[in-house]
């Protein structure tokens, strides 16, 4: 993948090539600029590839997109400051007409609720804690039951005991609806704590030096963290890591 | 963003409202201290008069002022009528065709690069040096002074609505995108409610311009209309009239702006 810039033309991946199952939870995890979030965007359809492929479900992410097989959970909660929470996460159904064509698998009420959000459906983001917009904005994500969840450093501007609270929320919410999760992170811990999987990136141009297996038991409580197996795997990311600078 | 960076109390709960002063304190500062501010004012000039002893065709005392407001309300009445209606319109007018152009730049680069100059340029040239010409072009009546009013709104709402429309939150865009929304439901569900602030910010200062351009219209080239009446009363040292015409029309402009804020109160609910 290379873009334009005023400097010349910028590689940002190169010879990325990975495979996700359904189910899966795989975390994504590599210095800052290292084209993490660029191969999410490529994923959703945000932006296309110089060169190369890219298959959602068996069909180029355009269609994808059109379908509405994945919801987009940004570094940013991106709410719209004039919806209320309930109106935040019933967007989804309204654009294109989405909700009157089909039966949406959960109502934005169950949805608010799933993130720990029930008795805030009237209140405005801007009433929210950081944290509360980001549960708001997961549950927009969620709200036409896409099989695949891209998010992008979701919680990378949240303070650590919010974030842990979240992360263990997120794994909770994955196991109830099943739902495929790819997660750009820069945070180790983060992404052992959450992923079945860990694909590490070196620095630009982008590439995959290492995959790493994680096989924690689920159900994974906070202190998980605490166990040597745990240590074990944040070693292994952060040798990757430090492997590829 | 200063918002995720803001300490909470505790990790994940609901954003904590600043500490607002006591009700009373409120109230006094709302409701008490601009009549005061007003009195000391009106206090300050009677006694300018007095110890200058300032002769009334110069500067009438607030009494007489008072007075001649309610033995002349009928010309007052008759001449602001005309004036009401020309800021009305010109308010509409400019307004209206500003949203518009506003609308066609965000969707048109080049019509922007092409149109937005051109719009300075209007702005740059005096409000008192075109008045004449539209008296020339529109003739005596209406016409000129709706113009004029709907010229000086025309501006401030222009940049203000191109700026509001361009404010939409990036991530609230790319989300459209990844939704598939279509250009014009991008624009309804995340341009034009984003842009409601800036355009209330805008119409706050039309309103009490709009009045300001029908006044000088008046001044040329009618028999008409508070701005006619100001002229008129200066020539004739009626200063206590003078007065009173000019005391009306900032209670009309402030009337419009009153309007305006009780309206963008009732809109943009969420910044409250």
């Amino acid at each position: 993948m290379v873009f334009p810039t005023p400097g010349g033309p910028l590689q940002a991946l190169d010879n990325v090539a990975l495979h996700i199952r359904r189910g899966e939870f795989v975390s994504l995890i590599g210095p800052s600029g290292c084209g993490k979030s660029t191969l999410l965007r490529l994923i959703a359809d945000v932006i296309h590839p110089t060169k190369g492929a890219i298959e959602v479900r068996s069909a180029p992410p355009g269609r994808a997109r059109l379908a509405r097989e994945f919801g987009f959970v940004f570094q940013q909660p991106g709410l719209l400051v004039w919806r209320d929470a309930l109106a935040n996460v019933s967007l989804p159904l309204e654009v294109g007409g989405w909700g009157r064509r089909h039966t949406p698998p959960h109502r934005p009420e169950e949805l608010l609720e799933l993130v720990g959000l029930r008795g805030f459906e009237r209140t405005y983001p801007r009433q929210l804690s950081g944290g509360m917009q980001q549960r708001v904005a997961i549950a927009r994500a969620l709200v036409t039951g896409p099989p695949i969840l891209l998010m992008d450093e979701p919680f990378g501007a949240l303070d650590e005991i919010t974030r842990d609270h979240l992360n263990q929320e997120l794994l909770r919410i994955w196991r109830a609806t099943g739902t495929t999760i790819l997660f750009v992170t820069h945070s180790i811990p983060e992404a052992v704590f959450l992923s079945g999987r860990v694909l590490v990136f070196s620095p630009r141009p982008g590439r995959i030096v290492e995959e790493i297996e994680v096989d924690l038991p689920l159900p994974r409580q906070a202190s998980i963290k605490d166990a040597p197996e745990f240590s074990r795997h944040t070693a292994a990311v952060r040798r990757a890591l430090a492997g590829g600078a | 963003m200063a918002r995720e960076l803001a300490p909470t109390s505790a990790p994940d709960a609901p954003r904590a409202v600043p500490a607002a002063p006591s009700a009373r304190a409120q109230l006094v500062r709302r409701f008490l201290l601009p009549p005061i501010a007003f009195i000391a004012i009106v206090l300050l000039w009677q006694a300018i008069i007095s110890i200058f002893s300032v002769p009334p065709y110069i500067i009438p005392t607030p009494a007489s002022v008072a007075r001649t407001l309610v033995v002349q309300r009928g010309v007052l009445w008759i001449n602001a009528v005309p004036t009401i209606f020309e800021s009305l319109g010109g308010f509409l007018l400019g307004n209206i065709v500003a949203i518009a152009t506003a609308v066609a730049f965000v969707n048109s680069k080049t019509l922007e690069r092409t149109f937005y100059p051109l719009a300075v340029a209007i702005r740059t040239v005096p409000i008192v040096a075109i008045s004449p010409i539209l008296v020339l072009l529109l003739g005596n009546g209406y016409a000129p002074k709706v113009a004029i009013a709907a010229l000086i709104t025309f501006f401030p709402t222009l940049v203000n609505m191109v700026q509001g429309l361009q404010a939409a939150d990036a991530q609230a865009l790319e989300l459209m995108h990844v939704m598939s929304a279509s250009k014009s439901e991008t624009f309804r569900y995340v341009r034009w409610p984003s842009s409601l602030p800036y355009l209330f910010a805008a119409l706050r200062v039309a309103s009490t311009s709009s009045v300001l351009g029908a006044i000088v219209a008046e001044w040329i080239g009618s028999n008409r209309g508070l701005g006619y009446l100001i002229v008129l009363t200066t020539f004739d040292f009626r200063t206590a009239l003078l007065y009173s015409a000019m005391v009306l029309a900032s209670a009309i402009a402030l009337a419009f702006f009153l309007f305006i804020s009780i309206l963008e109160w009732a809109v943009v609910r969420w910044e409250r």
